[in-house]
């Protein structure tokens, strides 16, 4: 229906740029995780000693390890939060957008700065530690607060909450109300309705937001090294620093090109169970 | 009933305090005298307003920050644009990878679209500048505008168009009088939205930025250098304009699907 020049100017300028400036770079991440450095240049010799390295050095597999503990983290207590929050706005009839805009606004302030405000809220002269103080629960301001993963865990979460809540939302609207409605007429209670209905159906949304929190969580580098302090090191800060000061880039990218793998790795996962209940709840 | 309902209540309660609270804490402390330390704040000030007008690298890093987030909108929307439309409507030998392509730095982690495109730019011999940083964030935001611009075009009348050829007008034309006209509000939608993420983008451009700063890595690099309240102010003012571009965008958003 569409003649042969129109098909061509819509496929083919986003097909040369997504080639050059996406494929092309994954391309050369690749190349550089086989080259090395020697006197501080990167030299063009393969090699598979970069993923040798990154299998056997107890360091790299100890901070991978914590990253996916955190991440993991994240994820679940962002579900725990996000769920039942999409939950509380499906079943409402009023001010339903003006409590969806109120989900979204905090996406819209700077994460640098959320992640910061945070900071001040831990820290030693802190509200945290004030409060703490001034009920007598402690007399010293509780230094682990601040510059440690329960600091990372809990700034990720606040992050990711929101992309958490807005793919489940917008599958907990597409159950039809009549259904809700259905359960209880046959005397469901609220618990069991949302049990045997509402989260059958709303799976493909959480499966999407779970992905969403755990593989951004996973790449943060930002929270660890702003609030994380030694302990909360996450594996793209070693990224970072082999990019930087430590000047390895083979290494860097053979992190990299791994955690891309992962990445679409999870997603193809996520988008296959997605899949799966979606065709299985019609 | 009545008791769920109560539950449901407390937890969204306590979630959005969860949302807000690092917000109220950064705007109360914008005017607090002492700065970012001591509880509760006292001695109210606008002081870090005042220091904040004569910053002068602060603000250049504003202006470069709109400017890249300006080219950012253009380049996302000058590709995503014929993107959507060819996901939406032509076939061709690899379509699933070019849409999964195309969409993955919605997801991906943005240490990766830095470094791979470093990785491209120095292997080029490309001086990192704020036109690598807008490359960068132009690509990788394609994928916002192939997702607001494909969700306008689900929406959009086909019948439309055919009754447009069927009257004589040439596909072209077609394009310009009855396609782009009601993907008006989706653009809007995707630009506003396009210009807000690259304003707050950090990961891409920590690796693409040159001698320039952008506004996130200017603030980066002062809070690295240690606590400034400054910071709490200008965040607050960002986040009135934030709040504004996000009531503007949801009102588009809404309104977009128009039959």
């Amino acid at each position: 229906m569409y003649s042969r020049s129109y098909r061509r100017v819509v496929t083919v300028p986003p097909l040369l740029w997504v080639t050059i400036f996406l494929l092309v770079p994954y391309a050369f991440l690749f190349c550089f995780s086989f080259w090395q450095v020697r006197s501080q240049n990167v030299v063009h010799e393969w090699t598979l000693s970069n993923y040798v390295e990154l299998i056997r050095s107890p360091v790299y597999v100890s901070v991978l390890l914590r990253s996916a503990r955190i991440a993991a983290s994240v994820t679940l207590l962002a579900l725990l939060l996000g769920v039942p929050l999409a939950y509380f706005l499906s079943v409402r009839a009023r001010a339903k957008n003006v409590l969806y805009l109120l989900v979204i606004v905090p996406l819209w302030v700077s994460y640098l700065v959320r992640a910061y405000a945070w900071k001040t809220i831990l820290g030693n002269t802190g509200i945290f530690n004030t409060l703490l103080q001034y009920f007598g629960i402690v007399h010293q301001p509780v230094e682990l607060l601040l510059y440690s993963p329960f600091a990372v865990v809990l700034t990720l979460t606040h992050i990711y909450t929101p992309f958490v809540f807005l793919p489940v939302y917008a599958s907990m609207e597409q159950i039809p109300k009549s259904l809700l409605e259905a359960s209880r007429d046959l005397g469901a209670s609220a618990t069991r309705t949302f049990w045997t209905i509402v989260f059958p159906l709303a799976l493909p949304g959480i499966f999407a937001g779970a992905t969403f929190a755990l593989v951004l969580s996973l790449g943060d580098f930002i929270a660890p090294l702003l609030i994380g302090g030694p302990g909360g090191i996450m594996i793209s800060n070693i990224v970072v620093s082999l990019f930087g000061a430590a000047y390895n880039w083979p290494l860097g990218s053979a992190i990299s090109f791994c955690m891309l793998l992962l990445v679409v790795g999870l997603i193809t996962g996520a988008e296959r169970l997605e899949k799966r209940f979606r065709d299985g709840g019609e | 009933m009545h008791r769920r309902v109560g539950w449901l209540n407390v937890h969204a309660a306590l979630v959005f305090a969860f949302l807000y609270l690092p917000i109220i804490v950064l705007i109360v402390y914008s005017f607090n005298g002492e700065g970012v330390g001591g509880f509760p704040p006292h001695d109210w000030t606008l002081r870090w307003y005042r220091l904040l007008e004569e910053d002068d690298a602060l603000w250049s890093s504003v202006w470069n920050s709109a400017l890249v987030a300006f080219a950012a909108v253009i380049l996302s929307i000058l590709f995503g644009l014929p993107a959507a439309l060819a996901l939406d409507r032509t076939q061709f030998p690899g379509k699933a990878i070019f849409r999964r392509l195309v969409l993955l730095p919605l997801i991906l982690p943005g240490i990766i679209t830095g470094l791979s495109l470093l990785t491209l730019f120095v292997t080029a011999g490309m001086k990192l500048s704020l036109i690598t940083v807008a490359i960068g964030h132009g690509t990788a935001l394609i994928s916002v505008a192939v997702t607001e611009i494909s969700a306008g075009l689900q929406k959009f009348d086909r019948q439309q168009e055919e009754a447009s050829r069927d009257l004589g007008a040439g596909e072209w034309y077609t394009f310009r009088r009855v396609t782009l006209p009601n993907l008006k509000l989706s653009l809007a939608a995707a630009a506003l939205l396009i210009f807000t993420l690259s304003m707050d983008e950090i990961a891409v451009s920590f690796f693409l930025v040159g001698r320039e700063n952008t506004l996130p890595i200017e603030i980066w690099s002062r809070l690295r250098r240690g606590i400034t309240p400054e910071i709490n102010a200008v965040s607050t003012l960002i986040f009135v304009f934030s709040l504004l571009t996000i009531v503007l965008w949801y009102k588009l958003r809404r309104s977009a699907p128009h039959e």
